[in-house]
């Protein structure tokens, strides 16, 4: 018995000795490494874009620098920023999330967005359907969507970014063709009666179409969309472009408050700079992403269905404003699901 | 404890496998089936991609720091088990009641809000805020911020396995050993630990389980940076998220094993302690 | 009972520092909760967690949590028994499975689960071909919870049972009781308290549940979206105090479940003495 206790009492030392061990690990790391905390989406274009950034720094500095991701729902890694993780550059989907941080934590000005080109979005995106092979349920444009019958896959506004890109393409569809708010409410409002479950993130809305094979038509950033055909079957699902959608900017900042107090303001910076190179922007066309270079758009061109895209900015009056009539308690999302 | 069915006529015999029978069943469905169907999609790309997925130097961070975890917090909650077990069952007090009502009380916390009461309290906008960064102290979204999250879900095990069997069980023996002049914690260790070994072993079994697959709670206080901070059941979202199916089930699998292993620990456990028991008895 | 507090020793320090470590570890990060939800008063309080959706969510998860946990006790308490006094084939490899539902991430159980219970899943599929739904609804809420729970039953009634001598049952058996007498009278009796505290840790661990539910549960308002898929969208939407709002209720609600459980847990073992 007694050699028990001795045993348990050498695992607390360990323990406690181990997790010292941790933490004095830290300031012995020479690198300079920096954080990037972004979406889901993004995790196989920044793979591949970190280790042309690693080079090109290399090269251009002759510094070894080493990029850790984390990656999330937008909202939750909003969330971990504010609440004190150290991200020196945040790359999220959308411009309100990082709103939120600049509010709440002050460590980013408030003009964030025009500090790099194109509203701080070097690539953007844009919604479509996924639908099964063969388009069984002839579904074309969002007004298909509302139509008895048809299953809608789509992610919580509430909780993910990309549900609530959706949210507003449906919605910027409907106030074009109706010029009405009573009648856009009522085809949002049918529309969502036709999600039989609401997901918390992108992926898992993915999932839920792909391998659960629940739902007719699955809405779905266009690079994800794209992504599940390569990679769940091209011969399982096709896509649909509607007639009028929306123009995703998935905007990227560095958090001013961190890279200071880091010092590594410099690496951050050419690490979003960069993301605007012609070879970047060739990266992210690989991934699908809609790139903003004119040059290598017109490159791939082909393989971007021609949509007509509003902005929120047009159509919505910004994020702040969408954000507070939508998607905030008790807003038009909310009173869906409570006058029903 | 053998059964009863020495002199077992047949239907007795027939109602005994009837038993058995549906408590399989229903543990086919709502066990076996489940854990067959993670084993199944880890090994269905072959056990190389299988060995590959769980060798990866992102996999092999998480696992290290998934045991750091564990090897942390369990030996602490096994003392706090055993202090509060005995404190509750070999004494009576005014709010015991109470007591074992607030050790049970994580359990019922969902794992959102362990994560959350750590984030408020620790966090950028918290009141310790100010002195953490004095100091320059990391908590959450690091490791002392994951520890802290599996401390406090793992919390009520070991205490919550030993506390019914020590009430069963009555304090007469610890009373004789007093009286024969032993202390206490010879009395602890000679009369009461082996009373309690089975339960206090499934205590400690539980609470690693639980230290090693959580996965709510560390997942809002982990920050999700990959090799870093990311523990095995969050490399397992990473993997599933990037729609890399079989080595998330892989990695995924691997839990499995470890319950599996710590199967054979308690075998081996049984047949030294048997012997023990038996050398001091004779 | 009084008179043993002298004759046993380290009841001071044993209870001192498990209070000490419950303060660290519970207590405090818990008050957390209540100063944040103070902050907000009343009348915002109220309406917070009076709001149809919220109260509505509070029943799903409550209810789903309490079916599983009965579930739960019932077969908990046949696969311990099964497992202490039966030997069969792989008795030794089912014990060990048992633990499972801890050891694997919620996620992985979630996504494990929809799998098999959907309706294209290896379950599922038979389920439907008699109009069950078993995924996306609050069944398979229960499904998920049943899952999870499972261990706590098994593994508080199991020492226990392993504790009862055969030898009473035999004493009782020839003393004539039957088999059903045996257990009813005998054998329940000294399990009741563990029993309970099994299920009341299931049900406890059932209303929190999150990981292994979203997957399973279909989240759709009103319908199936529980309480803390709630508290996670109010902090998706950067509310603290809304989700803190929530989560104090719930925190309350199970406190005061927990405490008249183990006060009725305590009279029964004190009338049986």
């Amino acid at each position: 018995m007694k050699k028990i206790f001795a045993v348990v009492i050498a695992v607390i030392l360990l323990g406690v000795g181990s997790l010292m061990l941790v933490n004095g690990d830290k300031p012995k790391d020479k690198t300079v490494a920096i954080l990037n905390v972004s979406y889901d989406p993004t995790r196989e274009f920044y793979h591949e874009y970190n280790q042309y950034f690693i080079k090109s720094w290399k090269e251009k500095t002759g510094e070894d620098v080493e990029i850790r991701m984390s990656h999330g729902g937008a909202g939750k890694q909003a969330r971990s920023v504010i609440d004190g993780l150290k991200a020196d550059v945040v790359t999220l989907a959308l411009a309100y999330d990082i709103d939120a941080i600049s509010q709440i934590t002050g460590k980013i000005p408030a003009n964030w967005q025009e500090r790099l080109a194109d509203n701080s979005a070097p690539y953007t995106s844009t919604i479509v359907f996924l639908v099964r092979k063969g388009n069984p349920k002839n579904i074309k444009d969002w007004d298909d969507l509302a139509k008895d019958g048809v299953q809608v896959i789509t992610p919580n506004p509430k909780t993910s970014g990309g549900a609530r890109w959706n949210y507003l393409a449906a919605w910027g569809f409907a106030q074009e063709k109706w010029g009405d708010e009573a009648k856009t409410r009522e085809f949002i409002s049918k529309l969502y009666k036709n999600v039989p479950i609401l997901d918390t993130g992108a992926r898992g809305s993915t999932m839920t179409f792909v391998h659960r094979q629940m739902g007719d038509v699955l809405l779905a950033w266009e690079n994800e969309a794209f992504l599940s055909i390569n990679k769940l079957g091209a011969d399982k699902f096709e896509i649909v472009v509607p007639s009028v959608s929306i123009l995703a900017e998935p905007p990227v900042t560095v958090i001013d408050g961190v890279v200071d107090e880091r010092g590594t303001r410099k690496v951050a910076e050419a690490y979003l700079k960069q993301l605007y190179t012609p070879e970047a922007q060739e990266m992210s066309a690989k991934h699908y992403y809609r790139p903003r270079s004119q040059e290598v758009m017109k490159k791939y061109e082909d393989r971007y269905p021609k949509i007509r895209l509003f902005t929120v900015d047009d159509t919505f009056g910004g994020w702040q404003k969408a954000q507070k009539t939508h998607f905030a308690d008790g807003g038009v999302f909310d009173q869906l699901y409570n006058t029903r | 404890m053998q059964s009863l069915d020495i002199n077992c006529s047949w239907n007795i015999r027939f109602f005994h496998w009837f038993l058995i029978f549906s408590a399989l069943s229903f543990l086919a469905f709502f066990l076996f089936m489940p854990i067959a169907l993670v084993f199944n999609l880890a090994f269905q790309e072959g056990i190389s991609v299988y060995l590959s997925a769980i060798t990866e130097p992102d996999a092999k961070a998480a696992i290290k720091l998934t045991l750091l975890v564990a090897v942390i917090a369990v030996p602490l909650n096994i003392v706090f088990g055993l202090a509060a077990s005995w404190a509750i069952t070999k004494f009576d007090f005014m709010g015991k009641s109470l007591l074992i009502t607030l050790i049970d009380l994580p359990f019922s916390v969902s794992p959102v809000i362990s994560g959350l009461i750590y984030i408020l309290l620790f966090g950028a906008n918290s009141v310790l805020a100010p002195v953490l960064k004095t100091y320059d102290i990391q908590i959450i979204f690091a490791v002392p911020g994951i520890v802290l999250a599996t401390l406090f879900v793992t919390f009520p095990f070991v205490a919550r396995q030993l506390i019914p069997l020590m009430q069963e069980q009555g304090i007469e023996e610890e009373e004789a050993a007093i009286a024969l002049g032993a202390n206490g914690f010879q009395t602890f260790f000679f009369v009461t630990l082996p009373n309690i070994k089975w339960a206090l072993l499934y205590g400690v079994l539980l609470c690693n389980a639980r230290a090693m697959g959580e996965f709510g709670a560390v997942s809002i206080v982990s920050g999700h940076i990959r090799g870093i901070t990311s523990t095995v059941p969050l490399q397992v979202e990473i993997l599933y998220n990037e729609y890399n199916f079989t080595a998330a089930f892989a990695v995924a699998s691997l839990l499995a094993f470890l319950a599996l292993i710590t199967l054979c620990l308690k075998s081996f456990l049984e047949i030294k302690f048997s012997h023990e028991i038996n050398v001091s008895n004779g | 009972m009084k008179t043993n507090q002298k004759i046993l020793p380290g009841f001071s320090i044993t209870l001192g520092f498990s209070v000490f470590y419950l303060c660290l570890i519970v207590i405090i990060p818990l008050a957390g909760l209540f100063l944040k939800s103070a902050g907000i008063g009343w009348d915002s309080f109220y309406q917070i967690v009076s709001a149809p959706r919220v109260l509505s969510a509070f029943k799903l998860s409550f209810g789903c949590a309490f079916i599983a946990a009965v579930i739960n006790a019932f077969f908990g308490l046949l696969t311990a028994w099964v497992l202490v006094r039966y030997s069969f084939f792989g008795k030794r490899i089912v014990d060990a499975l048992v633990d499972l539902p801890f050891a694997m991430p919620t996620a992985v159980a979630g996504i494990a689960l929809t799998t098999l219970y959907a309706e294209n899943g290896w379950i599922g599929e038979h389920l439907a071909a008699f109009g069950i739904k078993a995924a996306f609804n609050p069944l398979g809420i229960i499904i998920a919870l049943t899952f999870v729970g499972l261990p706590f039953v098994v593994r508080t009634v199991q020492p226990i049972l392993q504790d009862i001598d055969a030898e009473v049952e035999e004493a009782a058996a020839s003393l004539g009781a039957t088999r059903s007498q045996c257990f009813l009278k005998v054998v329940l009796p000294s399990i009741t308290p563990a029993l309970l505290t099994g299920f009341t840790l299931a049900f406890a661990r059932g209303i929190g549940e999150y990981g292994s539910v979203i997957f399973i549960a279909g989240n759709i308002p009103m319908k199936s979206e529980i309480i803390p898929l709630l508290i996670a969208i109010k902090l998706e939407q950067f509310d603290y105090t809304g989700a803190c709002a929530i989560a104090l209720v719930m925190l309350l609600a199970s406190f005061f479940l927990l405490f008249a459980i183990n006060l009725i847990q305590r009279w029964h073992a004190a009338r049986s003495m």
